[in-house]
């Protein structure tokens, strides 16, 4: 049962900022996912937790020690990379082995842990082998067996699965959650790109962009209440419309009208200060229904009809100052392109943000 | 490129044609010397090696034995048979009884010579050769033969190079020389340029783009430069001429490609695997030993390669830092050098002694060109 | 004594030398990480981090030693004995010993020699490398092919040099010929077929010459007037010396053609090659490039590989035919490999010396820069003139260390 604590750590090259005063306290047993765009600095941050990376700032604490300046194999870490590096020279036993073997372990010892890790992954019958004669799923669980024979404190994962094909990835991400089921005391901590990964696999998720953490919480937290614009476009497929309005009434519910005269009464608080100010009304494509009646929340015109049966996915003209916006309708339905159509959406799946992008919920 | 169908046989067939005349070209030196080996003093004086591919025509000349010991009564005359060729026989295409006519008869015909005498000549060699008893006296009669000669090649040149030979003809203690500055000279380089790789390719410290900088500078410097410098070095702290000088410099003047190449190669290995292994707990030192070298082994093969070839094939280091006044630490190179010098014209031990020199580079290129074509890919600077 | 046998004496350095090089790594680690920076107690951190600062130089000494003392050193040492006299007891002496070596005769017969060395050899060797890499691409023992041709990589200057002078054997006129050079020779006599293989083909192959260089020449001289081109002052030089160098070459070869239909050709006489000033020196080239042109072969097959494919096919739909293909695409495309053989070779050329060594030992005015510097040094046992002789080869080799250290800097960015 291991936390870690992350106190304004960052990161500089020279002069370039890549981390930001990061502040995060992780749990005993959490399964932290660090989520954002390429170029966020969620592999560094890993990095650095793992030691491979110097901190330039703030303290580094795992399991109630500072271990800024302690080498990777003494922070109690294991990492699973990318690339699974595995190391082609070796069998999946010495691959497995090699840590333990480093460490001074009995022959007894190692070879025990290496058995039960292979049983527990399907390994057995391909111990012999070189990771050359393995397939791409079958690598991927020999560099998950290397980690948990160690029995760190800390797992680590570094975009574990995208190097696997469609399929094989939602087989292993199944499997990577049944594991994590199987230890629950053991902490976690995966990087990924991928929203989806970060929705099921998660604890809770830290959205990184720039070099911040632009929010630390649950899934459905961060896909229900988002602190800002990034995180709402971010989480969720396809990302939130974001539509001009401006407001009109504050106070425990806040009314807005848009530009083309649409309006919305939403259900979230707001002061006086930000009447007659511009803001961004953001509602989930998936929210979006079409309507007849006068009471909608914008007019657009319907560009790209998108049939899937399932669901239809309308892509509207950019207009009225907004970008183009996206519907995502239950079941089949009849649309032409050029047809000039009303959406609206259930008041309380409404968001609403200010000019800076910051949501007024946590305000 | 000319893959269109239909189109293709014309251009493709004098493709085949020109490399196939290339390859015959570039073969046809070393051939010649191959073959040269094989061949005795005499055939390798009287006829081009590419004669002795195929069965020759040659001019002998043979005299019919002592008529005074051997002539036999034949009423008036007398009579000397018996057969030219003592156990080694010819084919016999034409025959003569004088210098000026060599091929007057055929096999089987008599010759009728000026003062009466006959001499008949069968393919087999047998011959009958009558006359009076003034005739058939004094020396035997000359018989001049053009017979056809099969291929006739001989290993004797080997032995004599190799065994039997003396002084100079002798090149076992050369070869042997040649292993023991070879081996030494190319294993030691390759474990200091590994460690020296390795720094230059996964640690992090400053002045390293600098020093990477400087061992591409040295991969050109002339190793002239080095000679008399460092043979006053050798000679001030007291290595003098020897292998130890010897080995010291092709150690060295061989570091710079060494480092080159293994730093190349270890660059390209994947950083994951690297890292994987430092979060494994292993420290730098047992990462070098138990990732690195053994997933560098083409490149360590590569190399390898290469320093063989060159120490093997050198002469200039050899001579400068090795050989001394007595000659006991000859190399092979050196010891075709000076045969070049006393024995040009013998070829037979020439060629054998240099076909003797090339053979193990030769075997070396072919078991490893894979590694050495490699080298040569990396090691060339892009 | 045991250590006298030289096999035990290599078999001891190899321990000692390879044991040696391993414990030194080892211990000096392990000393490194326990003693002088323990990774525990209070400085575990700081301690790690000091240790790995030193540890790369750790790794590095050995190496660098060697190259410091054995190529860095001996540059610097060999300039200072270019400018003292032994004689005088290492006095120094400006640049006397480069004033006597000026005003040898024999010093720019080396000179000229190694220029022409330098022009014939990369050149040759690359162009046959290139025919070769090109042919034997599309066929299927085409590996075979480059592997025999290849293989001279691996025989010894020396050995080559009597592989070769087997070839250009003479034999007195009445006995067999044994030398395949002569008997070739002696087949002419000076009939249609000696016209047509000893003058109308050198011709040809003379005016192809010239054309290409006028070619090249051209590409390199245009830039100095047209507009657009990259007028960095850099390059004007650069433009400037292959220019005058076209025009030289394009000079001699045609002169050379001319003397080719003049001169009366000795028919019917055996030649004793080696000794015919000018040609001797060719015929020495030819060894090397028969060892060099497998090395070049290699690299711009491997380029050549490398090209995508997709251009190919695209000039051949745009109506390309295989010569276009080669010398408009192709060609091009491998521009960069082909200026790094030519630089390899151009080095391996300046260094030569074996081949002059073995076969003329510079008689006969075959004299190249790195016998004569032999010469110089142990024969004659003058340290001055053969120090500056180095440095001259130095002198000649510093553009390309220049050119490859900016490359390799540029490519680490």
């Amino acid at each position: 049962m291991t936390s870690l604590s992350l106190k304004d750590v960052s990161k500089s090259y020279g002069t370039v900022e890549v981390l930001r005063n990061i502040n995060l306290e992780i749990e005993p047993g959490e399964l932290i996912v660090f989520v954002g765009p390429s170029g966020c600095g969620k592999s560094t941050l890993l990095r650095m937790i793992a030691g491979l990376e110097r901190i330039t700032g703030g303290t580094l604490e795992i399991g109630d020690m500072v271990v800024n300046d302690v080498p990777p194999a003494q922070r109690g870490i294991a990492m699973v990379f990318q690339s699974y590096a595995l190391y082609p020279h070796m069998t999946v036993y010495d691959n497995m082995a090699f840590a333990l073997k480093l460490a001074g372990k009995s022959k007894d010892e190692i070879d025990t842990a290496v058995r039960a890790a292979a049983d527990r992954l399907q390994l057995t019958q391909y111990l012999d082998r070189l990771p050359k004669a393995l397939s791409g799923g079958q690598r991927q669980r020999v560099a998950i067996g290397r980690s948990i024979v160690r029995d760190p404190k800390v797992f680590l994962f570094d975009e574990p699965l995208s190097n696997l094909d469609a399929a094989l990835r939602v087989a292993t991400r199944i499997e990577i959650a049944q594991l994590k089921e199987s230890m629950p005391e053991s902490t976690m901590i995966y990087v990924t790109h991928d929203q989806v990964e970060a929705m099921t696999l998660a604890s809770r998720i830290v959205v990184l962009h720039g070099g911040d953490v632009e929010q630390f919480g649950a899934p459905l937290e961060l896909y229900e209440r988002p602190a800002n614009t990034f995180v709402a476009q971010f989480i969720g497929s396809p990302a939130m419309n974001l539509i001009e309005a401006t407001v009109k009434v504050a106070g425990g519910q806040t009314s807005v009208v848009m530009t083309d005269g649409g309006h919305a009464d939403v259900p979230i608080a707001s002061t006086d200060a930000d009447v007659g100010k511009t803001v961004k009304l953001g509602v989930r494509p998936e929210d979006l229904v079409l309507t007849e009646s006068d009471d909608y929340l914008v007019t657009a015109d319907v560009e790209i009809v998108e049939a899937l049966g399932e669901t239809t996915v309308l892509y509207f003209k950019a207009q009225n100052g907004n970008p183009g916006l996206i519907a995502k309708l239950p079941g089949i339905h009849e649309i032409k392109r050029g047809t000039k159509v009303r959406l609206t959406a259930a008041e309380e799946k409404l968001h609403l943000f200010d000019a800076d992008g910051k949501s007024f919920l946590y305000r | 490129m000319a893959s269109i169908a239909g189109k293709k046989s014309g251009l493709t067939w004098a493709v085949q044609i020109s490399v196939a005349a290339l390859v015959l070209l570039w073969l046809f030196p070393t051939v010649g010397l191959f073959v040269s080996s094989f061949r005795t003093a005499d055939q390798i004086s009287s006829s081009g090696w590419w004669a002795a591919l195929f069965p020759a025509e040659q001019n002998e000349v043979y005299r019919a034995s002592d008529p005074d010991d051997t002539r036999v009564a034949d009423g008036d005359n007398f009579v000397v048979t018996g057969n030219i060729f003592e156990g080694d026989p010819r084919e016999i295409r034409s025959w003569g009884v004088s210098s000026r006519d060599v091929s007057a008869y055929q096999p089987g015909e008599t010759a009728e010579m000026k003062d009466g005498e006959t001499l008949t000549l069968e393919s087999d060699g047998n011959y009958v050769w009558r006359g009076d008893d003034k005739q058939l006296s004094g020396r035997g009669q000359r018989i001049f033969i053009t017979a056809t000669v099969p291929p006739d090649f001989t290993t004797g040149n080997y032995e004599t190079i190799l065994l039997s030979g003396s002084g100079q003809d002798n090149m076992a203690k050369a070869f042997f020389n040649t292993l023991t500055v070879t081996i030494p000279a190319t294993i030691i380089p390759i474990v200091v340029a590994a460690f020296a790789a390795y720094a230059l390719a996964w640690m992090e410290f400053p002045g390293r783009a600098l020093l990477i900088a400087a061992v591409v500078g040295f991969l050109v410097v002339p190793l002239q430069l080095a000679l008399i410098p460092l043979l006053r070095l050798h000679l001030e702290i007291g290595i003098g001429k020897g292998y130890l000088g010897v080995w010291l410099a092709h150690t060295a003047f061989g570091m710079p490609l060494a480092v080159y190449l293994l730093r190349n190669y270890m660059v390209g290995l994947p950083r994951d695997i690297i890292e994987n292994a430092k979060v494994d707990g292993a420290t730098d030192f047992q990462i070098f030993t138990k990732i690195i070298l053994p997933l560098s082994f083409p490149a360590l093969a590569s190399f390898a390669i290469f320093q063989f070839l060159w120490t093997w094939n050198d002469l200039l280091v050899a001579k400068v830092f090795l050989i001394d006044s007595t000659g006991s630490t000859t190399v092979m190179t050196n010891q075709i050098v000076e045969l070049l010098g006393t024995r040009g014209g013998n070829w037979e031990i020439l060629a054998t002694a240099a076909f003797v020199s090339i053979a193990v580079p030769l075997i070396v290129f072919f078991a490893m060109q894979r590694y050495l074509v490699r080298g040569l890919l990396a090691g060339s600077v892009k | 004594m045991l250590t006298e046998n030289p096999a035990v004496l290599g078999l001891l350095t190899i321990v000692i030398g390879v044991g040696g090089c391993l414990g030194y790594f080892y211990f000096s680690n392990l000393i490194l990480d326990k003693l002088i920076f323990p990774a525990s107690g209070p400085k575990a951190g700081s301690n790690i981090n000091r240790a790995n600062m030193v540890r790369p130089w750790l790794f590095l000494f050995p190496a660098i030693f060697a190259l410091t003392l054995y190529l860095a050193y001996p540059v610097f040492e060999t300039l200072r004995l270019s400018l003292t006299d032994r004689d005088q007891g290492g006095a120094f002496v400006g640049l006397a010993n480069y004033h006597q070596m000026m005003a040898e005769p024999k010093f720019w017969e080396a000179v000229q020699n190694n220029m022409l060395w330098l022009i014939i050899v990369p050149a040759a060797s690359t162009a046959f490398g290139l025919l070769v890499a090109q042919l034997t691409d599309r066929i299927k023992w085409g590996n075979l092919a480059k592997s025999l041709i290849f293989m001279p990589m691996a025989i010894s200057f020396v050995g080559a040099s009597v592989i070769f002078k087997l070839i250009y054997d003479t034999r007195p006129a009445d006995q067999n010929q044994i030398g395949v050079l002569n008997a070739v020779w002696l087949r002419f006599d000076g009939g249609i077929g000696s016209v047509l293989f000893l003058q109308v083909l050198p011709s040809l192959v003379l005016l192809a010459f010239a054309g290409i260089v006028a070619y090249v020449a051209w590409i390199f001289a245009r830039g100095i007037v047209a507009k657009g081109e990259d007028k960095s002052v850099w390059l004007l030089p650069l433009r400037l010396f292959v220019a005058v160098a076209g025009l030289w070459l394009i000079w001699t070869s045609l002169s050379s053609l001319l003397g080719i239909w003049t001169t009366q050709l000795p028919y019917g006489e055996p030649q004793t090659w080696l000794t015919i000033p000018l040609w001797n020196s060719f015929l020495l080239m030819v060894v090397l490039i028969w060892i060099q042109t497998g090395f070049a072969m290699v690299i711009l097959s491997a380029a050549l590989r490398g090209i995508p494919e997709e251009t190919v096919e695209a000039a051949i739909i745009d109506g390309a035919n295989p010569f276009q293909v080669f010398f408009r695409i192709k060609v091009p495309q491998i521009m960069g490999t082909i200026v790094v053989v030519w630089t390899t070779i151009t080095l391996t050329v300046l260094k030569v010396f074996d081949i002059v060594f073995a076969m003329t030992n510079g008689q006969w005015e075959t004299q190249v820069l790195a016998n004569y510097m032999y010469d110089k040094l142990f024969r004659a046992n003058d340290w001055g003139v053969g120090s500056a002789s180095a440095i001259i080869i130095m002198v000649l080799v510093t553009p390309i260390l220049v050119w490859n250290v900016y490359n390799a800097r540029k490519e680490m960015k």
